[in-house]
């Protein structure tokens, strides 16, 4: 019975004519929005990597090549000179392992700590709780800047409750340091923690509580629990928090200036490299202190080279965990 | 049983005292850091601020300030009228780009990671100084033209407008989409965040619904305003705060940019104060009351 059944609708055009030329319609609907769709993605995609290529070629043309209208994308003379020299403008050696210390460590606090932060918002009932989470999201709206002017006063006079001065006879000037931003990344008050807490706060939402209270009637204590049963479980989080934490961090400019302003960075370096290059031209021409121009090809060149010095490592992080940034935002279900 | 009680209330007790201890330092540092700085700036706006080694003179000038930033600074309200309205406008234009790329990339296709790779790609590239550099690379942009020239000489979107703009009917909202389209690499880069949030709600939603809604002979568009829309309503609230916020607080930002050059540069605190809390206060307006009246369309399903 089945098999003729089977028989009775077997070529496409059967079944096609057997649905009034819905079938056909749909079929043909299907190749022309997925054509329609893989155009629409490649002119998007292009568009966002563009710039990004554009560097690159840019970035190994010699200056000849800048000034010449027939040279667009492929260079005409290949070299390697445009690294070297933002390199050296940049002394981005130096600024790398600064850059690289500064960054794993600002990021490895302020995971920790958010993490920490976000359980405490996530499991457990007190007192105004809901006053302190409104807290948390009036941490993520007001921008740092609102207040940063007194914030640098604060650290210029640093003072713990008044205890430095009765000892020492005075403030102490903790601007340049990096003490300040390390003390404020262990409040969870660094670039975007807000935002960290809440992703965290919302992945331990959805992991049951059934675990924790078995480990609390199992006689683990509160801490043992957090450490030895959800940290595991929240792997993906931490994971990519840190990797959050680390990227923004690197190409921070904002609170790089305000604390870390004499400490050479890859960012600092990077946001000065047009005003370096004229110093740098003036020095290798040997004209002390007098303001060379440098023409505005040679040193967009060298910035776009520096661009791409600077985003390199933070591209390479983002190859091997491209999962972990994307999906930790989509698993945690953001919800307001 | 009185006892059992008690011994539960101690339990709670033990667990607010738990509770208070994994978030000490948030709000130590919420204190410290955040609502003193935050006085100290408010009452700084309001007085002369003189920077002497080692203390800080402050003396009441009232609302001086104020007129210093708003009727006697050349730039400040220019760029704060331009930031606002700028806000506004890509605000919507990401708004609508990141819930359609959303759409787009939540259907099945060969190579769907790697386009959602390349989209997030600008949150992790385009961020801190590398957006505020970007700005000022004339060589990029003459580059970015040749490219475009190259690829074709009479732009579909240039013929749509002068075709709009003849028929008269250049209005000016038209201009402003015209604007966003002209910009549609900055909203690009900037809605990464968006459109994995607007994915997440998409993919919360079942499919079985689509199917019955099918079955009744709903088409795909009605389902998309009747099923995709207010499902993910909710989605829309917090990508308009998230958008705002960061927009707020890029790098380009030329209020930013000017307070900054009035305090490090010029030294003047009081009148950066000022402008920061204007602009500030301008903005956490804005969001109440916009997130406000979306909140009063975002549709709950539980």
């Amino acid at each position: 019975m089945t098999k003729v059944k089977e028989k009775k609708y077997s070529t496409y055009w059967d079944r096609n004519r057997k649905s009034g030329g819905y079938l056909f319609k749909r079929d043909v609907m299907n190749v022309l929005w997925a054509i329609a769709r893989f155009v629409l993605l490649f002119g998007m995609c292009f568009l966002i990597l563009q710039p990004i290529l554009n560097k690159v070629s840019v970035s190994f043309m010699e200056e000849s090549d800048l000034y010449d209208p027939i040279v667009v994308s492929i260079p005409l003379h290949f070299t390697g000179q445009n690294y070297q020299t933002a390199a050296k403008i940049m002394s981005y050696k130096e600024g790398l392992k600064n850059s690289t210390i500064i960054a794993v460590t600002i990021a490895m606090l302020q995971t920790a700590m958010c993490t920490i932060v976000g359980y405490g918002f996530a499991r457990f009932k007190f007192p105004l709780k809901k006053f302190w989470f409104g807290c948390v999201f009036a941490m993520i709206i007001i921008p740092p800047q609102a207040f940063s002017s007194s914030l640098y006063l604060h650290f210029a006079n640093w003072d713990f409750l008044g205890l430095v001065k009765a000892i020492k006879g005075e403030t102490i000037n903790l601007r340049g340091s990096v003490l300040p931003y390390y003390l404020m990344s262990a409040t969870c008050m660094g670039l975007k923690n807000g935002l960290y807490i809440y992703l965290v706060r919302q992945f331990f939402r959805n992991i049951p509580v059934d675990l924790e209270e078995a480990a609390y009637v199992d006689g683990c204590g509160m801490l043992k629990t957090f450490v030895r049963i959800m940290l595991p479980e929240a792997k993906p989080i931490i994971t990519s928090c840190f990797l959050f934490s680390l990227v923004w961090q690197w190409t921070d400019g904002f609170y790089s200036k305000l604390f870390l302003g004499k400490k050479v960075l890859v960012s600092t370096s990077l946001s000065t490299i047009v005003d370096s290059l004229g110093v740098y031209i003036a020095r290798e021409q040997g004209v002390a202190n007098a303001q060379v121009s440098v023409s505005t090809q040679l040193s967009n060149c060298i910035l776009s080279t520096g661009t791409l010095m600077i985003v390199f490592p933070i591209l390479v992080v983002y190859l091997f965990a491209q999962k972990a940034f994307v999906e930790s935002i989509s698993s945690t279900g953001i919800k307001m | 049983m009185k006892k059992q009680k008690n011994k539960l209330a101690g339990l709670q007790k033990r667990k607010a005292i738990a509770g208070y201890i994994f978030i000490l330092p948030f709000i130590l540092g919420f204190l410290l850091f955040m609502v003193k700085p935050m006085f100290e700036s408010f009452y700084m706006s309001f007085c002369n601020v003189e920077l002497n080694p080692g203390r800080v003179d402050k003396s009441w000038i009232g609302l001086e300030n104020f007129r210093l930033a708003f009727r006697i600074d050349p730039d400040y309200t220019r760029f704060l009228t331009e930031e606002l309205s700028q806000m506004v406008l890509y605000s919507l234009g990401i708004m609508v780009f990141s819930f359609f790329v959303a759409l787009i990339l939540n259907q099945e296709f060969k190579g769907r990671g790697l386009v959602r790779a390349v989209f997030f790609l600008p949150v992790i590239l385009s961020s801190g100084v590398i957006l505020g550099i970007e700005e000022n690379n004339y060589l990029m942009a003459q580059l970015a033209s040749t490219v475009e020239m190259a690829a074709e000489n009479v732009s579909v979107t240039d013929a749509i407008q002068t075709i709009l703009r003849t028929a008269g009917v250049g209005t000016r909202a038209f201009e402003w989409v015209f604007e966003i389209i002209d910009n549609i690499y900055d909203v690009a880069v900037a809605s990464g965040i968006q459109i994995i949030i607007f994915l997440s709600g998409l993919q919360t939603i079942s499919k079985s619904m689509y199917e019955a809604a099918d079955i009744e002979g709903c088409t795909k568009w009605e389902s998309l305003w009747k099923i995709t829309f207010p499902m993910i309503s909710s989605m829309f609230l917090v990508n308009w705060v998230y958008t705002i916020v960061d927009f707020s607080m890029r790098s380009d930002n030329q209020v930013m940019g000017k307070i900054d050059t009035v305090m490090l540069n010029q030294l003047d605190y009081g009148p950066a104060c000022a402008m920061a809390w204007t602009y500030f206060g301008l903005i956490t307006l804005f969001i109440a009351i916009t997130s406000f009246f979306i909140s009063k369309g975002v549709y709950y399903y539980d």
